[in-house]
């Protein structure tokens, strides 16, 4: 290709030069007018959303948690406070390398597999720049010095404090007043999701869940000014948070723990209630767990180890264990009979060691293989005479037996002040017919006196049903907690309704059937009668002894020969002293054999603990 | 190959300069634009002092590489245009050399390689001069050729633009690659280049950009979808376009005051003291201070624009002419992008954002500009 002559102009050249550079400043002109028109439309027409915007951002309004209610036993020992909890929180954006981070504090404190997964899943989630993420709760005094040493080496970790709930008794109280637990999604629907924007925790069970509004208090705010790191650079506004109000219980932490002490490592619970108020003054089911572990989040492992254990630690036994309530029911059973004219005091009949109905081979066997002899009703307490019993419930029929036993609180939650409480089945036949759409059989009556068939009660029935046996037919209903204490003023709470006294045709029969109970302790042939060494008031017991396993006819029990996990239930009821009664107390041992001597002496303990300090108070100050 | 530029040039307004030589035109100073240089290097550190946390070193720093811009300045201006011209292809030739070094041995920074490693741990960074580099080059081609440039030289300019553009947008910087496209297609558009050709550049820049979208990396195609609609990444990478127009528009027309801003003091505007810087003065000084910072940029580029027209040669034309309007790129682009009219691409605010090679470079374009303004009085005598 010929080169084109390449003839300059160089006055068309300048002259096309300046058009175009006149060209180029309209358009920077234009441009220009264009970023100053922008700049209009933000700065001056969108100015007040900007301005609101850029307020947002740096002023905020931070809810405040309020403190939660503390727990007081009837004396005033804490059973549940708060305690301030040290974590180690990382700002990614401040870290740089969020591994090497996670890396270094590793060495310096002990970090499972488990902290640090969770801990990428909440940096993954959706969250502000510059917003604390917190790596590890729970942090020792030896772990947060370690961390505060190195802290000026690791940006943006920092330890931060917070107040949460904290049980000094541990596993003592753990189904007693519960625990709390991080509050999930289903539980802040429930509440009130602005006053709970500050909390992180929740009442799970007992006492804790049921007084839950009582305990969170009111949220607080507070207005600040922070930086885009979310620090605070100016406090400009605050409103305190009202703290919760505390509880007092009626419970008396010694009864508690001598319960507690003579359950030991064996299964079982024990409540004891006061009579005239209805008032829980210990209620331990066992075994239990540690109710701090929940307050933080409990680690996969130890939850699974807890739910699968055979001995069923997460089980409150005291209001959701149902079990056949054996000889225990004989005194209200005893008082039926009288009631309803189908026995009397004097009655005497002669026991074999076994009963027998017309027209059926089975023998219905007494504890005792040749039998208890001439029996009148009140060494059929004493003795627990199961024959003279069978008798009497056989003649009383099955439904007597339930209308007589049903307003001592048998087949009927008793609405104490916890959580998921159970009701427990007084049979009859319309029950049977109802349930199981089955016809009642008479042999079923028989073993439904010794307190064994479909009948089930909790130990809760169980200690309420001793204590309107105590109050000579009162009736009450059992609370945990006695008064709220609000900003320091201390108000009872409203009795809950009760339903109607129980009153008998003739009141000597409470006194009558009680009689039979004070020989069972301290009448030498009583069934308990060990327990009365060294007993320094009169007390009245009943013992049981549940049948877990149908053993065969003419077979003999042998508890060593069997399975522990097959072996009777102990259960004892007792209260004190018996003119005046104070305390009332169910024990139930699972798989404990006899019950006088195995869950007689608990309630032993229990009522020695709670009355032998007001004894001596008695007799120091008459 | 110079001949044509000895000839005298036409004179401008018909009657001769006063030639009074002062003491700034001896060392080839351009007073009026030192002036408005002067106003702007004040105002930006002032606002840098603020937008920087009020940190001393900061501006202190600032201002060491604003005295070495200087220094690079006085140096480009005692250089006259001839002998820029006779350096232009030279220079382009080495410069190509120096990008394809940079993406062979370069190192990497934010994930980019820009930098070239010389001995004595010093870095460099071809890029930058590149951005002079090649409207020299262009300038020099068509300066050669008749004008209004035919197909051929269009074709031919546009492939020395193309290159280093290209070698440029793979390291990848697409801020630079952009103001040196830019820079070349100035110099070709002020040589006169056609109408209807710009008409047909501008249609087929639909299917390039197109085509642009499926080259881009991961982070570049963010940045235009967070343009788009900075919400749909409310804490990621639309909280830089949010917090930018949050600042600028909670300025008002009067602004906060000085270091009363709180969208920067407190945090809330990344990259505050550096491609964000003007977001920190609207928020500051409101609308009429930016509206004032416009006006002086608008002086300057108009006395650019005046230096350029009466050049005596087409080369110190064309180069002037782009470098002029180069530098208004970058303030339309960084003021576009804050106040989130453009995507986020990283360009600083000419001599006010805080940072090290940028502004450095761009004192050595004042300085050719300069050159070229005090280098004719002197040959016109």
């Amino acid at each position: 290709m010929a080169k084109p002559a390449t003839f300059k102009d160089h006055y068309r050249e300048t002259r096309i030069f300046r058009s175009r550079a006149l060209v180029a400043t309209a358009v920077v002109l234009v441009a220009m007018l264009v970023l100053v028109i922008r700049l209009f439309y933000l700065q001056v027409y969108q100015h007040e959303t900007y301005r609101t915007k850029a307020d947002s951002n740096r002023i905020s309004k931070h809810p405040i948690a309020p403190n939660r209610g503390l727990i007081f036993d009837r004396n005033g020992v804490l059973l549940a406070d708060n305690q301030p909890t040290y974590s180690v929180s990382i700002i990614k954006e401040l870290a740089g390398d969020i591994d090497q981070t996670i890396e270094s504090i590793g060495k310096l404190i002990t970090l499972k597999e488990g902290t640090t997964k969770r801990f990428k899943k909440r940096l993954s989630q959706r969250r502000r720049p510059y917003s604390e993420v917190p790596l590890r709760y729970r942090l020792n005094e030896e772990e947060i010095a370690k961390l505060s040493v190195n802290l000026h080496n690791m940006p943006g970790v920092s330890i931060e404090a917070s107040l949460v709930r904290s049980y000094p008794h541990k596993s003592a109280l753990a189904h007693t007043i519960g625990y709390v637990g991080r509050i999930n999604e289903r539980e802040l629907k429930k509440v009130n999701a602005n006053n709970y924007s500050a909390t992180e925790h929740i009442g799970k069970t007992g006492v804790e869940r049921f007084y839950e509004n009582q305990l969170h208090g009111q949220v607080g705010y507070q207005t600040v000014e922070t930086n885009a790191r979310g620090k605070i650079t100016r406090v400009l506004d605050r409103e305190a948070p009202i703290p919760g109000d505390n509880l007092h219980l009626y419970l008396d932490w010694a009864t508690q723990q001598a319960a507690i002490n003579t359950i030991g490592d064996r299964r079982g619970a024990a409540i004891a209630i006061d009579p005239s108020t209805g008032g829980i003054l210990a209620f331990s089911s066992m075994p239990a767990f540690d109710a701090n572990l929940f307050v933080t989040g409990i680690d996969y492992k130890s939850y699974k180890e807890l739910q699968g254990s055979r001995a069923r630690p997460l089980f409150n036994r005291g209001i959701q264990g149902q079990y056949p309530p054996g000889s225990t029911i004989k005194p209200i059973i005893a008082i039926a009979g009288v009631e309803k004219g189908t026995t009397n005091w004097e009655r005497k009949i002669y026991d074999p060691g076994w009963y027998k109905l017309e027209n059926d081979d089975h023998l219905y066997r007494d504890w005792k293989k040749y039998g208890h002899g001439m029996v009148d009703l009140s060494k059929a307490i004493m003795r627990s005479c199961d024959t003279y019993f069978y008798e009497l419930a056989h003649n009383l029929g099955i439904d007597n037996i339930h209308d007589f036993m049903a307003p001592f609180g048998f087949g009927t939650r008793t609405n104490i002040d916890m959580v998921s409480e159970k009701p427990g089945i007084l049979p009859s036949r319309f029950w049977k017919k109802a349930t199981k759409s089955q016809p009642w059989y008479p042999g079923e009556t028989l073993i439904a006196g010794i307190g064994q068939g479909y009948m089930l009660a909790t130990p809760l029935q169980l200690a309420v049903s001793t204590a309107i046996l105590a109050n000579r037919g009162k009736i009450i209903a059992p609370r945990m907690v006695q008064s709220i204490e609000t900003d320091g003023y201390i108000a009872d709470l409203p009795t809950p309704e009760k339903s109607k006294d129980i009153i008998l045709k003739d009141p000597i029969n409470w006194d009558k059937a009680i009689a039979g109970m004070e020989k069972v302790v301290h009448n030498p042939r009583g069934t308990a009668y060990k327990l009365s060494k060294g007993i320094q008031y009169k007390m009245a017991g009943k013992s049981g002894t549940a049948q877990v396993f149908t053993i065969k006819q003419d077979e003999k029990y042998d508890a060593s020969k069997i399975s522990e996990w097959h072996r009777d239930h102990a259960l004892f009821i007792a209260f004190a002293p018996i003119e005046n009664p104070k305390i009332a107390v169910a024990v139930i041992i699972e798989n404990g054999g006899g019950g006088g001597t195995n869950a007689g002496p608990v309630a032993r303990a229990m009522i020695d603990a709670y009355l032998l300090p007001q004894l001596a108070n008695a007799n120091t100050t008459p | 190959m110079i001949r044509n530029d000895f000839q005298r040039q036409f004179r401008s307004h018909g009657s001769p300069v006063t030639r009074r030589t002062s003491l700034l035109q001896t060392i080839h100073l351009d007073a009026p634009l030192l002036g408005g240089l002067f106003l702007l290097l004040t105002a930006g550190l002032f606002v840098l002092y603020s937008a920087s946390g009020e940190s001393m070193p900061m501006v202190m720093r600032q201002l060491t590489r604003i005295v070495v811009g200087l220094v690079v300045m006085m140096f480009m201006a005692q250089i006259s245009p001839s002998s820029y011209i006779r350096w232009s292809p030279w220079l382009y030739i080495i410069g190509i050399g120096l990008l394809i070094g940079v993406l062979v041995l370069g190192t990497q920074a934010k994930g980019a390689q820009r930098w070239l490693p010389l001995p004595g741990g010093v870095r460099f960074q071809p890029s930058e001069v590149m951005k002079l580099i090649v409207p020299m080059m262009v300038s020099w081609y068509l300066a050669e050729r008749a004008l209004p440039p035919q197909w051929k030289p269009v074709v031919a300019s546009c492939v020395l633009i193309l290159i280093p553009t290209l070698l440029i947008a793979k390291q990848p910087d697409l801020g630079t690659s952009l103001l040196i496209a830019s820079s070349g297609i100035f110099a070709l558009f002020l040589s006169g280049l056609r109408w209807r050709v710009i008409g047909g550049f501008a249609i087929a820049l639909i299917p390039i950009a197109t085509g642009a979208w499926f080259l881009m990396r991961d982070y570049q195609k963010q940045r235009v979808l967070t343009f788009l609609d900075p919400e749909r990444d409310p804490w990621g990478t639309g909280w830089n376009i949010i917090q930018s127009k949050t600042a600028i528009g909670s300025g008002g027309l009067n602004g906060k005051g000085w270091l009363n801003g709180t969208q920067a003091h407190l945090d809330f505007l990344p990259e505050s003291h550096t491609d964000f810087i003007i977001a920190v003065m609207a928020e500051e000084f409101g609308l009429i201070g930016v509206c004032t910072l416009l006006i002086l940029y608008f002086a300057i580029i108009g006395r650019g624009i005046y230096i350029a027209m009466n050049a005596q040669d087409t080369y110190s034309r064309l180069l002037a002419g782009s470098i002029t309007l180069t530098f208004f790129v970058y303030i339309f682009v960084n003021i576009g992008m804050v106040s989130g009219l453009l995507p986020v691409v990283g360009v600083p605010l000419p001599f006010v954002s805080y940072g090290g090679t940028s502004i450095v470079t761009l004192f050595a374009g004042f300085g050719i500009l300069m050159s070229v303004q005090t280098h004719r009085k002197l040959l016109s005598r």
